[in-house]
């Protein structure tokens, strides 16, 4: 196994609708990184990363162009399982990706697709839960959690299937603040490569050394976290704003761990 | 509306009874009482009197029984005006001239409509919504029909929220609602509505095949009934089915 | 279906266990399982591209918008069937079993509508609604100007006559299994008259859902995906180039197979109603074969006044007058058919 986790070159894409969303976007993301993917509402961050398991672009049938590498295997149609089996997405809404009728049976979701069966299958859904600390909540229904512990499942759904590369579209959205400590928690324990889109800077900054700063369908700036936040003609450039009293330069960060 | 329908969370015989047992119950049940004359009075009490054992059994509270036979109603009017307007050789009650057969059949819709809808709450009463699904795939429903009814099933509430979201709003802007004028402001949101709950299904297929989904929807692993459930589950049916045949067999 | 002037909340009328005899149920239920079977075969394709939980949103969608009430005039409320609505939304197949999954959940989760007469509110609410739908909207958008914008106009007049349809098929099933003989010119005037209002209220309801969506993702609207123009593509280096839309549904006139489905629905329909009408009770009958009958007319049956009750209700005439309706309504059916069929083919020739 060869390549870096994540590698995207001069990537193109129009939603069916004619809207045009990503206008040639170029990065890559080293094994083991953690990149925060920054950016005002409508920069293209969301349809960024649904490319990145080929659920859209040309691969899906879409209209679009462009080069994508995951771990050294080109994004393609025959490949679509491996790629899917190596790119974890937690989406935005965990409604959207808890979709069967009790916890267990979504955790199991991607597990079973990927031909585990009985114990085995018990085991990895078992195991998934643990790490988010919700083995007590398997046999309950969706909607009777609380949002907080709905995102904690959508994320196991895709641990469950060990993936390589960890996608996650705003994971401290609309969380309580003990919420976001745990999944900050958690997040922090996992071993894989991490790229998370995010509004929230200090999120970004805790959590990931390298940050990707996007506008309007392309990478604006590519660099250390704690630089991008503190270059204020960046951020204001691209809507981006840090919340009132907080200094990047004087908080610590996840390199002096 | 919530996404558990009308089940009572209480443990109870039926409660534990295999869901597709008890789907074929209630059909045997309610075909028996179907083909059952109306005239034979004495056996829709028999059903009723079966009906209710059930119903206790179950540990079912009565309120939520009656709150429930309300779906009725429109049919209770309809039944209502049968003696009326029906044709036919004509009965005095109480100076009201009253067709025979209208009276005969206002029974008829009641007492047959009545037995099916409370059999029907008593299935939706003890049958959560997962198992009610798992027992529809061990009859052999098509997986995809399955697979929808799943997805519809999860999402009902969300839908249902999205939508009550979208009143409160509209409400605490002025929205009164009655009048014909405000129309097209409940149209448009449920127009939203629409779009939105659409997106919300591309959205889920794409969670579902970024989780490696390829057309196929994992079993939901019941495990099958025992001849012993299966007796237990259709005991009342199979006394129904003796009723209705007795009926058939005596006349009247 | 709907009678009279019911304002309580949440009460969708659904046809109870019991309303109709047990042939019209057995009847309306084969009907049912075969729309169900082979629009599932129909539709096969379209949910193996957009996946199942598209049919089960929309399916969760119909069954919340027909919770909201909605003022019809006189101080009536309604509310939206959505068969029409549907299928324009997301193509006939689909739309069938969505609907049927809707009334499936509201028998079995909810104890609304009778687990016999399942077959009948499939029939009246999930089939006709739909196709009469679908038919008069696509044969519609062969005669208006050939743009997105044009379904909505399209699709009203659809949903508008779709329900009027639905409640002269649900008098013409009265007429062969309604357990009381009452006078069906009435009845069908009656229900008929009643349900042109409902249509109205369903007609503007639909108009301004179909607004909505096409004014904010008109790539949704299945009835008219092949009215979208092509996208514009710029690319990274700033040129710019045309492509045609993504298609995750292929759109195609679905013409042929609403034919064979439309072909299949007659038969079934007259065939078993000819069946179900011969023999006014299929309990009877078959006791009749197993030799049960000797015991009946024994019975205090004979002398009773009721003892034609459900026989003589069910005379010849009647017979052919619900055939007569039932036929008409899928003479309909097929007439919009062919008339969408014989544009489609000039609009074809043309281009």
């Amino acid at each position: 196994m060869s390549g870096p986790a994540i590698h995207v070159e001069r990537l193109v894409f129009a939603y069916p609708d004619g809207r045009q969303a990503l206008y040639g976007v170029d990065f890559t993301v080293e094994r083991g990184e953690r990149v925060a993917l920054l950016g005002p509402n409508g920069a293209g961050k969301t349809t960024l990363v649904l490319h990145l398991n080929g659920i859209l672009g040309s691969v899906a049938g879409g209209s679009g162009s462009g080069r994508i590498e995951i771990g050294g295997t080109g994004l393609h149609r025959d490949h679509l399982r491996v790629i899917r089996r190596k790119v974890g997405l937690v989406f935005q809404d965990p409604d959207d990706q808890l979709f069967m009728p009790t916890v267990r049976d979504d955790v199991a979701f991607g597990p079973a697709n990927l031909g585990l069966r009985g114990a085995e299958l018990d085991d990895r859904v078992r195991e998934a839960l643990v790490q988010v600390g919700m083995q007590d909540h398997a046999d309950l229904a969706p909607h009777h959690l609380s949002y907080g512990q709905r995102r904690r499942v959508a994320v196991a759904t895709v641990l469950a299937m060990r993936p390589e590369v960890l996608v996650l579209d705003e994971p401290s959205s609309n969380l309580d603040p003990a919420s976001r400590r745990e999944l900050a928690d958690i997040l922090t324990g996992l071993d894989v490569t991490l790229l998370m889109i995010t509004h929230d800077l200090p999120y970004a900054l805790q959590l990931c050394e390298r940050s990707l700063l996007m506008d309007g369908g392309r990478i604006v700036a590519d660099g250390r976290t704690r630089d991008l936040l503190g270059d204020a003609e960046l951020m204001s450039a691209h809507r981006l704003e840090l919340p009132y009293g907080f200094d990047p330069l004087s908080v610590p960060g996840p390199e002096g761990r | 509306m919530s996404g558990d329908g009308l089940l009572v969370a209480v443990d109870s015989k039926v409660h534990r009874i295999p869901a597709q047992v008890k789907i074929v119950a209630l059909f045997v049940f309610v075909l028996a009482v179907v083909s059952t004359p109306a005239a034979n009075f004495w056996a829709f009490a028999l059903y009723g009197a079966l009906l209710v054992a059930a119903l206790v059994v179950a540990k079912l509270p009565v309120p939520v029984v009656s709150r429930r036979l309300a779906v009725e109603t429109p049919f209770i009017v309809f039944a209502l005006l049968l003696p009326f307007v029906a044709t036919g050789p004509t009965v005095d009650v109480l100076g009201l001239q009253l067709s025979q057969s209208g009276v005969l059949g206002a029974w008829n819709i009641l007492a047959k409509g009545t037995l099916g809808v409370i059999a029907a709450i008593l299935l939706s009463a003890t049958t959560g919504p997962r198992e009610l699904l798992a027992g529809l795939e061990r009859l052999r429903l098509p997986s995809t029909l399955v697979a929808i009814l799943s997805f519809m099933v999860r999402y009902l509430s969300v839908v249902s929220d999205d939508l009550h979201r979208m009143r409160i709003a509209r409400e605490s802007r002025g929205y009164v609602g009655g009048r014909a004028g405000h129309l097209k402001a409940i149209a448009g949101g449920v127009g939203a509505l629409f779009v939105r709950s659409f997106e919300r299904g591309e959205r889920v297929h794409l969670a579902m095949q970024s989780r490696g989904y390829t057309g196929r929807m994992p079993l939901l692993g019941e495990v099958g009934a025992t001849r012993a459930q299966w007796m237990e589950g259709l005991t009342i049916s199979l006394a129904a089915v003796a009723v209705a045949v007795t009926a058939r067999v005596v006349g009247l | 279906m709907r009678f009279g002037r019911n304002r309580i909340k949440n009460v969708r009328v659904h046809v109870p266990d019991g309303f109709f005899d047990a042939p019209t149920s057995i009847a309306t239920g084969l009907i049912a399982a075969g729309a169900v079977g082979f629009s599932l075969q129909r539709a096969n394709r379209e949910i193996r591209e957009t996946g199942p939980a598209l049919a089960g949103l929309t399916a969760a969608f119909v069954f919340a918008v027909q919770m909201v009430n909605f003022p019809v005039g006189a101080g009536t409320s309604g509310h939206l069937l959505g068969g029409a609505l549907a299928a324009a939304l997301v193509g006939p197949w689909t739309a069938v079993l969505v609907m049927s999954t809707v009334l499936l959940v509201q028998g079995l989760l909810f104890a609304d509508g009778g687990l016999t007469a399942l077959g009948t509110n499939i029939t009246l609410m999930g089939l006709i609604t739909v196709l009469v739908g679908y038919f008069i909207t696509r044969a519609l958008l062969q005669i208006l100007p050939r743009r997105t914008g044009s379904v909505v106009p399209a699709a009203t007049v659809g949903a508008l006559v779709s329900v009027p349809v639905a409640a002269l098929a649900f008098t013409g099933l009265y007429t062969i299994g309604g357990a009381v003989d009452i006078p069906i010119g009435k009845l069908a005037t009656a229900m008929v008259g009643w349900h042109i209002l409902v249509g109205i209220g369903e007609a503007v309801i639909t108009a301004a859902v179909l607004g909505a969506v096409v004014a904010t993702r008109p790539d949704l609207v299945y009835a008219a995906r092949h009215l979208q123009p092509d996208l514009i593509l710029v690319d990274a280096d700033g040129n710019t180039s045309t492509v045609s839309p993504d298609k995750p549904i292929a759109a195609r006139p679905a013409g042929r197979s609403l034919g064979i489905g439309v072909a299949i629905t007659l038969v079934v329909a007259g065939g078993v109603s000819l069946v179900a009408s011969a023999h006014p009770d299929g309990l009877e009958f078959v006791g009749a074969k197993l030799g049960f009958e000797s015991a009946a007319k024994d019975s205090a049956v004979a002398g009773s006044p009721l003892a034609d009750y459900g026989v003589s209700g069910i005379g010849n005439a009647q017979v052919s007058g619900a055939l007569a309706g039932i036929i008409g309504v899928l003479v309909t059916i097929a007439l919009g058919l062919a008339i969408a069929k014989v544009a489609s083919l000039r609009t074809n020739k043309a281009s």
